[in-house]
């Protein structure tokens, strides 16, 4: 009950979240004070009014349309208070500033990938610079997802073939978890990632790093060489990060015998494995690759195609570690 | 030649055997409008795919047989008014010049649904197919299948409502027959007739929708 | 009255095998009443296994069983239990009593609705028995077109229990304009009966649209037609737009008759007329209408343009009025009446309390900056429970055991009718209170799990629906315990002026000995 008057108990992070919250005060407030009038009549007539005898006499009252017409004028001019009020919130929702960063997203079952201008993607993660306008432009490659950030109060649908904006200015830095709050399937309660907001300066050093990063990786360059020395030393644990954060560990359990979506990789690796069309293979790192970028190919008997290609999502070093992590199950 | 059965048509939760036609024809005439709206889910289909796609409609269309749509067109009118012909008899006790009639508008329904019948097929063999199935060339428009698909559901839910009007006439023809309907009662013949119109009306608006557009 | 007594109770005349070919009204009014509760008790024990689930953080069930359940606790309760229920029940057997009729306009056609709601619903088990149905019982766009599951005898389920429910709404429709005794105006209808008759017009007008979105959808698996498929051309959007356009009125369909039913309980129990009986008829009738125009207000974060959200914003504000005159009108008719709590009045006030929460929160939903932040989370879950839950349930168990004694002729036990109540109504709350602070703190629904922030709430609501659990038990076994008891019930245990209270109880088999003319309005108490 002493929740009953506090709204929600979540961080305000964007510059629209204080303004909806207002209007969330407002309408819990007329809610509570209409609720104990009406209530609060009900119940005193109940305890007044409380037969005493079978013979009690009542008065005979048909209505009263001066009251009734009243009620309905009151009503009408607060309910329209509250119908401006919120369509003044929702136009500010809708209209993104001019100069806003654009960013897309593409949802899939079940996992949300982020691209940004400079062809730098990332899986359940979104980056973003504090206090500066973000434009999400998001479409779906699936069925419908509905991108939803708590702390901001914003969501929209992604609709499969058509695309949706949905803009913020973050104003908290710190994670913010997304949801997906559109039925979606299996995983629909695990489809989830983060908005990571970053410090502007921060910002411009994490894009600046992450660009050389990303062409490095996939170029196999001499910089990525260079890495490498220090990433095998723990690969694994590197491979367990991208596990998690490319959503991996959705549908993929690494506990003895839990299945999730698809097979658990527990003891998986150098284990042999019964396809759909009936053949054998042992899981080596070839097989596993190649599941990351054709799941469909060499499937699990008993499990559905559902797993979406990580073709061009993980650059070869993450999935080397990725490797690494499912060799160490065990 | 009143049939004495008719009398007892009226069920007793009825007072009278008016109010007993009163309230058929109401309760047709309620269905009616939800077969209306029925068909209205398909109409809206249709109204926003075709305000998505002008051109493509115009295009697809092309490849409809209006001769053919057309000739159905007049054999379901003439169907009307035969059905409504009908009605009337049984109204003037000539239940042989119904039962005649009632002939004539099964007959005009078996020509229509074999007309229909040639169209499909001749549709199925270029591969003018709903959706999924579409695999004619000539129409270049990637939404073209959607045009077809909307072909084949309404004509097609349409061509369900005609064997069913044709089994009710079958029906009451046969009660005429045997000659249950009178100037006294004849809600079956009525209400039948009516909702006879109704797949005429419906035909009357997807000829010009489906094989006339531009 | 006594000299109806010699007549046969419509219970007594014939076997077992006489009811399944029945056309009295009554009879096919308790076969409904029994096959809806069967399905109430399935569709609860899915909502119960849910909120096992959800007891706390972390799996019990896999997450495809999971989202079973709440696809089948949803089309359960939806399609099969309160649409049909109050309508097709007890609107069947009080209906033409009601109005001074021997039947309905249709009797075999009313016998046909049922066996096609039966052949509906068996369509819909059948879909369980071949591995269910993981949509929702929204059926939304594409993922019902991709998922394996068995979508298209579930939708053709829903489709045949339509046709089922447009049938029983044109037949009650004909009955009320063409059935009504001498000097049974409209204005002297209960208004049970205008909210039944405000209910067929939305079942009859609403229902087709479903039929044929249905219909579409199935052809979308069956042929591909590619209408509502992104990948074949089509917009998933326009499966939202389809619908809601019947699953909005049919949420109407679902209220108004328990409002109707409220509208009789409180006159009765408290000895006064009603308050502002055209208000509360019109308001029916304000509410069928509105209800075709408002569907939009389900998509709001759809990709809809703002024009509509904007529109069907300012649309769904207006629902307020109607509804808040019925809450006035019937809090207002308790004042100086002679109120006597029994158990209908009970549920009645219950309904009142509830209802008025469910009400109050709709505003939250319908404000369009506010929605973005609460659609589809557990704020929208609380939200509508309290209406169908807390006003439709409530008001057909206020009706069930108000009319009890008047269907079987005999009288459910009071005391386990107040312990059951209490069960029921602190249950409610206990279980869907906190979730409108889940939903405001952001939890989203149709969750197989969730993140540790939700746990606490979560145990609270997964307690509450043992305690509805319990009282639903409770309630079940002393409903059919009471059908073997030999005391007979009065015929007029409450003092009710409406005809069904002036016969004997169990009804004779054609309810009036001769057609009564009525010459005053149904609530005519007080007067001096």
């Amino acid at each position: 009950m002493f929740r009953l008057l506090s709204r929600s108990s979540l961080p305000q992070a964007s510059t629209l979240a204080p303004k909806v919250d207002v209007l969330y005060d407002f309408i819990l407030w007329i809610s509570l004070i209409s609720f104990v009038a009406v209530i609060g009549a009900l119940i005193y007539f109940v305890f007044r009014y409380r037969r005493r005898t079978e013979s009690d006499k009542t008065p005979y009252i048909t209505g009263h349309s001066v009251a009734e017409n009243a009620v309905a004028v009151g009503l009408l001019a607060v309910v329209m208070a509250i119908f401006a009020w919120g369509w003044i919130g929702y136009k500010e929702i809708i209209q993104s500033p001019a100069e806003a960063l654009e960013i897309q997203i593409l949802g899939r079952q079940w996992l949300w990938q982020v691209e940004y201008d400079n062809g730098r993607t990332l899986v359940n993660e979104l980056v973003v610079p504090k206090g500066k306008p973000v434009q999400l432009i998001m479409t779906s490659a699936d069925v419908l997802h509905s991108f939803y950030v708590p702390d901001f109060r914003l969501k929209q649908d992604l609709v499969p073939g058509a695309y949706t904006k949905l803009w913020f200015e973050a104003t908290e830095a710190g994670e913010h978890q997304v949801f997906c709050a559109e039925y979606c399937g299996t995983a629909h309660a695990q489809m989830f990632a983060k908005v990571k907001v970053l410090e502007p300066e921060e910002y411009a050093r994490w894009q600046a790093e992450g660009g050389q990063a990303q062409v490095a990786a996939t170029t196999g360059g001499k910089k990525g060489a260079a890495h490498s020395v220090h990433l095998a030393v723990n690969l694994a644990e590197k491979g367990r990060q991208v596990f998690t954060q490319k959503g991996c560990m959705a549908c993929h359990a690494v506990e003895k015998g839990k299945i999730l979506v698809g097979p658990s990789l527990f003891g998986i690796f150098g284990k042999q494995e019964t396809l759909a069309d009936g053949s054998k293979v042992v899981v080596d790192e070839n097989y596993l690759r190649e599941s990351l970028m054709d799941p469909q190919l060499k499937l699990v008997k008993g499990f559905p195609p559902l797993m979406p290609t990580f073709r061009g999502v993980l650059t070869d070093e993450e999935v080397n570690a990725l490797v690494a992590y499912v060799k160490s199950l065990k | 030649m009143a049939n004495p059965d008719s009398e007892h048509i009226v069920p007793d939760h009825f007072d009278s055997a008016e109010q007993a036609f009163d309230a058929s024809k109401m309760g047709l005439w309620l269905f009616m409008v939800t077969e209306i709206l029925l068909f209205g889910g398909l109409f809206v289909t249709y109204i926003v795919y075709r305000s998505l796609y002008p051109e493509m409609f115009h295009e697809a269309s092309g490849h409809l047989n209006k001769i053919l749509g057309g000739v159905n067109t007049v054999v379901l009118i003439c169907s009307s008014f035969s059905m409504a012909m009908a009605v009337n008899r049984t109204q003037f006790n000539k239940p042989r010049q119904a039962a005649w009639l009632l002939l004539f508008t099964i007959l005009c329904g078996v020509t229509f649904m074999t007309v229909k019948y040639f169209e499909y097929t001749h549709k199925f063999h270029e591969g003018l197919l709903p959706g999924a199935h579409f695999t004619f060339e000539g129409i270049q428009h990637p939404k073209t299948p959607l045009f077809f698909s909307l072909y084949f559901m309404m004509t097609g839910l349409h061509g369900v409502h005609v064997l069913v009007g044709m089994g009710l006439i079958f029906w009451v023809w046969t009660r005429t027959l045997r000659g249950h309907f009178s100037s006294r009662y004849y809600t079956p013949v009525e209400l039948t007739g009516i909702y006879w119109h109704l797949v005429d009306l419906i035909w009357i608006y997807l000829f010009p929708l489906l094989y006339l557009v531009g | 009255m006594a000299e109806h007594s010699h007549h046969k109770s419509y219970l007594e005349e014939g076997g077992v095998k006489s009811w399944f070919t029945t056309l009295d009204h009554k009879r096919i009014g308790i076969m409904y009443l029994f096959t809806t509760m069967f399905f109430f008790a399935v569709g609860g024990i899915f909502g119960l296994l849910v909120r096992l689930e959800l007891l706390q953080p972390g799996p019990l069930f896999s997450p495809d069983l999971y989202n079973k359940f709440f696809t089948l606790h949803g089309a359960i309760m939806i399609f099969m239990f309160i649409i049909p229920n109050i309508p097709a029940a007890l609107g069947n057997f009080f209906l033409p009593i009601h109005i001074g009729a021997k039947d309905v306009a249709f009797p075999r056609l009313n016998l046909a609705s049922y066996y096609i709601f039966v052949g509906g619903a068996t369509l819909l088990i059948l879909s369980l028995l071949t591995g269910g149905v993981d949509t929702g019982w929204t059926f939304y766009t594409p993922y019902s077109i991709r998922t394996a599951t068995s979508v298209v005898l579930a939708t053709l389920g829903v489709f045949v229990m339509g046709f089922s429910g447009i049938l029983t709404g044109l037949n009650f429709m004909t009955t009320v304009h063409k059935l009504r005794a001498p000097g049974m105006t409209f204005y002297r209808m209960p208004l049970f009966i205008w909210a039944i008759y405000a209910t067929a017009i939305i079942q009859v007008l609403a229902t087709p649209v479903i039929g044929i979105t249905t219909l579409l959808l199935v052809m979308e698996r069956v042929l591909g037609v590619g209408f509502f498929d992104p990948k074949l051309g089509g917009d998933p959007v326009l499966f939202q737009h389809f619908f809601w356009f019947y699953s909005h009125p049919a949420v109407y369909i679902m209220i108004l008759p328990g409002m109707g039913i409220v509208s009789e309980v409180i006159p009765v129990f408290s000895r006064k007329h009603i308050f502002g009986y055209k208000a509360i008829a019109y308001s029916s009738l304000a509410i069928a209408f509105i209800s075709f125009i408002v569907w939009g207000h389900h998509m709001f974060v759809s990709s809809q343009s703002p024009l509509a959200n904007f529109l069907f914003s300012i649309l769904t504000m207006f629902v307020a009025v109607p509804t808040a005159i019925k809450i006035f009108n019937w809090t207002a008719t308790l004042y100086k009446g002679s109120i006597q709590l029994k158990t209908p009045m009970l549920y009645a006030l219950a309904f009142i309390f509830l209802f008025t929460i469910g009400g109050l929160t709709g505003l939250f939903l319908a404000a369009l900056s506010v929605d973005v932040h609460l659609h589809d989370t557990y704020f929208v879950v609380a939200h509508f429970h309290y209406v169908m839950m807390g006003g439709t349930v409530m008001g057909l168990l206020a009706g069930l055991h108000y009319w009890w004694p008047k269907m079987f002729g005999k009288m459910y036990p009071e005391t386990l009718g107040k312990i059951s109540w209490a069960f029921n109504f602190v249950g409610f709350n206990v279980t869907f209170l906190p979730q409108f602070w889940l939903g405001s703190d952001g939890m989203p629904r149709r969750y197989h799990d969730y993140l540790p922030q939700y746990a606490h709430w979560n145990l609270v609501s997964t307690v509450g629906s043992w305690l509805i659990g319990a009282g639903m038990l409770l309630m079940f076994g002393y409903f059919i315990a009471s059908l073997f008891k030999k005391e007979k019930a009065a015929d007029n245990p409450w003092g009710g002026k409406t005809l069904e209270w002036q016969i004997s109880s169990p009804p004779p088999v054609h309810n009036f000995e001769k057609t009564p003319v009525i010459t005053e309005g149904p609530y005519e108490y007080g007067q001096p």
